[in-house]
């Protein structure tokens, strides 16, 4: 399993310290709304096991602090994901005193996290099931800076999302810009981390309001390394909604090339007694 | 009963030991091997035993999914999980059930239109229409009832909203609601009961209804695409001319629509389970919360012309809710089919030879039954209830207009015999 992402970071334990420190300070409560933020495209690809090992990876770190997978079981990850051998899965990926074989879990009680963040950060074992892929993709490249906020961060696609920034030490901090008046086509992809068009228009104007760009570079990941590190964490959830696609997916074609060969001797079957019924 | 003979085969002598004791091969003959059916069967006689494969279906992999699923408020969602991702083949046995939801009312909506299309309700199959209304009626009571046991948010706020419209019937319907709902609140109880009636009584009731609809259908003989009764032509063998036996030939061509039906059904359920949210909606992939409303609720696909009809009832009468007059509409509009055979007054009985008004009145039915159907599944707005409420007329007309438009059209004389 590739761990280039945890070596970047300082340890998980300190990150979720912060998490819990800013969490105890304000109580928070998420509301949901949708806006008007054009997604970003994202396809996810079940056959790169690479990007879902880094997936799996980056999901341990950041996010199951808070957000439990608690129908997914870290065996079948392991299985799954490229055969990882389970000492390794459970040397690098499981941090708790969890065995191979149970459920995700996070280690924060559902009691502790209402009194923190006013409701229990979800379970995403089905996001990608409930939202999209390409929802959740988006909704990690769109932490904003909104002082107005208790964890001084907004969120494009879910706006007043009452979570902090997870991913701040790898992405950095962005804030809302204007772009002035753009080209039609930059509108279907105003997305924070091409920074190259970003820099190209920022400042002529003040339409287009509300677009992101990066405030400093304080993240240790590049603009495309970021995207590719969102990109996996929203490929490794896709695969964890519906852990049994591939082997479905394999499975019907035998299933229906059996039924194709049954079609064509029922047919020649039922042309052969219907030579009896004269047509008159 | 035949002597045992030392020369009769093993199959034989068994055949006869039974025979003795059950009429089995008097009842093959009856049903199956000289049970004369119509020559002239076309495309639309195959879904009839399509439904039969469906609840087939249904029954086995529901028998499968039984032995796993948790049916508690705090055990169900996960169950399904358990049974999705633990279980060998526990996702096929599931989609095939929740596939198979959408298929029955595929087949069985199809089944009806062939009724409508070319009389197969008129005299002398009135009750044998009855039955099939009340298998109708009874499937979506158990489609209902299945629905909630996922106990996904959408199980839990669309079984909300169709309780909820319990409590708009005037004086006794709040209390009424509480009754069916065993609770406050929907809630672990009501899971539990809809659960009941889901594995038990609705099923039961069905494979007796759908007994009575073949006792019926095999004593009255089946209708045909040309609407005209082919035991007023019988041959010196006493058997219809136009007539052939159920065995052979439609076991073989019924087996090639089952196989085709086969195929397209393994690809929905190998490839595209959820079908786009409406065989699986999106927010079902989350447990029912009581206090996280899905931004919008939309009954399955199946519902939806009748929930557009429901809805496109928006203004109080006789100062009794809008919402009464909707559940009241809603259920008409189920129930109408039944009197198709007092409605229709024509000469014949196929859309072959019915008149131009015939032909109009069901395709007007058709479009509004799709173009209901859409607006049952976007959330509403003033534009779409005024065509909702359009097409709940038109829907209506078809069949209280029937009388009229059926006995002053003119029509086409029918054949002698059927076409084939």
């Amino acid at each position: 399993m590739q761990a280039n992402a945890q070596s970047k970071l300082s340890s998980r334990t300190k990150l979720r310290t912060v998490i819990y420190a800013s969490a105890l300070l304000f109580g928070v409560s998420a509301l949901a709304a949708d806006t008007d933020w054009i997604m970003k495209p994202m396809a996810p690809n079940l056959d790169d096991t690479a990007s879902l090992q880094r997936g799996a990876n980056l999901y341990v770190n950041f996010c199951l602090g808070c957000h439990s997978l608690k129908h997914q079981r870290y065996e079948r990850t392991a299985d799954d994901l490229g055969s990882i051998p389970h000492e390794l899965m459970e040397s690098n990926v499981i941090f708790t005193d969890q065995k191979i074989g149970e459920h995700i879990e996070s280690s924060m009680s559902e009691e502790d996290a209402k009194g923190w963040f006013g409701a229990a950060p979800p379970d995403l074992t089905m996001v990608t099931r409930v939202r999209s892929p390409e929802w959740v993709y988006n909704f990690l490249l769109t932490f904003y800076e909104d002082t107005t906020r208790p964890f001084g961060v907004n969120n494009k696609v879910f706006a007043n999302v009452g979570m902090p920034h997870a991913l701040l030490p790898l992405q950095g901090l962005q804030e809302e810009v204007c772009f002035g008046k753009r080209p039609v086509d930059l509108l279907k992809s105003k997305t924070a981390i091409d920074q190259d068009r970003v820099d190209s228009i920022k400042g002529s104007g003040d339409d287009n309001c509300g677009q992101l760009a990066m405030k400093a570079s304080t993240g240790i990941y590049s603009a495309e390394e970021f995207d590719q590190a969102a990109f996996d964490i929203s490929n490794f959830l896709h695969y964890v909604g519906d852990p049994t696609r591939a082997e479905r997916e394999s499975l019907g074609k035998y299933v229906i090339g059996f039924l194709l060969i049954l079609l064509v001797l029922a047919y020649f079957l039922n042309r052969n007694y219907w030579k009896d019924v004269k047509s008159d | 009963m035949s002597e045992v003979s030392q020369n009769d085969s093993w199959l034989t002598r068994a055949t006869d030991w039974i025979d003795e004791r059950i009429p089995l091969t008097k009842t093959f003959k009856e049903h199956a091997s000289e049970y004369y059916a119509p020559r002239n069967f076309n495309f639309w006689y195959v879904f009839g035993a399509l439904s039969l494969v469906v609840f087939v279906i249904q029954i086995l992999t529901g028998i499968w999914l039984t032995m796993a699923y948790v049916p508690t408020g705090e055990g169900a969602f996960a169950s399904v999980e358990y049974i999705m991702r633990d279980i060998d083949f526990g996702y096929l046995i599931r989609y095939l059930h929740s596939t198979g939801a959408s298929a029955f009312f595929v087949v069985v909506y199809l089944h009806m239109f062939r009724g409508f299309a070319y009389g197969s309700y008129r005299k002398p199959r009135e009750l044998l229409w009855l039955i099939g209304m009340a298998i109708y009626l009874v499937l979506m009571a158990e489609g209902f009832f299945g629905y909630l046991l996922p106990w996904g948010n959408m199980s839990f706020w669309g079984a909300q909203v169709i309780v909820s419209l319990i409590g708009a019937i005037p004086y006794f319907g709040p209390d009424l609601m509480e009754w069916v709902r065993g609770d406050f609140v929907m809630s672990g109880i009501t899971l539990n009961r809809f659960f009941a009636l889901h594995v038990i009584a609705l099923p039961l009731a069905l494979v007796g209804l759908v007994f009575l609809h073949i006792v019926a259908l095999h004593r009255v003989g089946s209708n045909n695409p040309d609407g005209i009764e082919i035991k007023a032509n019988k041959g010196p063998d006493g058997n219809p001319v136009d007539g052939i036996p159920f065995h052979p030939y439609y076991i073989t061509k019924d087996f090639v629509a089952i196989v085709v039906f086969l195929i397209a059904f393994c690809a929905i359920v190998f490839y595209a389970p959820e079908m786009g949210g409406y065989f699986i909606e999106k927010p079902n992939f989350a447990e029912a919360d009581p206090l996280k409303t899905p931004d919008h609720i939309a009954p399955v696909w199946y519902y939806t012309p009748f929930y557009a009809m429901l809805r496109a009832a928006t203004f109080p009468f006789l100062g009794i809710d809008a919402k009464f007059w909707g559940l009241i509409i809603m259920i008409g509009a189920i129930l109408i089919p039944a009197a198709l055979p007092w409605l229709d007054r024509s000469k014949v009985k196929s859309m072959r030879y019915k008149g131009w008004f015939s032909k109009i009145a069901l395709m007007n039915f058709i479009v509004a039954f799709f173009v209901l159907g859409y607006l049952g599944t976007i959330p509403p707005s003033a534009f779409a209830t005024a065509v909702a409420q359009i097409m709940t007329i038109v829907y209506f007309a078809y069949f209280f207009l029937m009388p009229w438009y059926t006995s002053i059209e003119s029509t086409k004389p029918e054949p002698e015999r059927v076409k084939h």
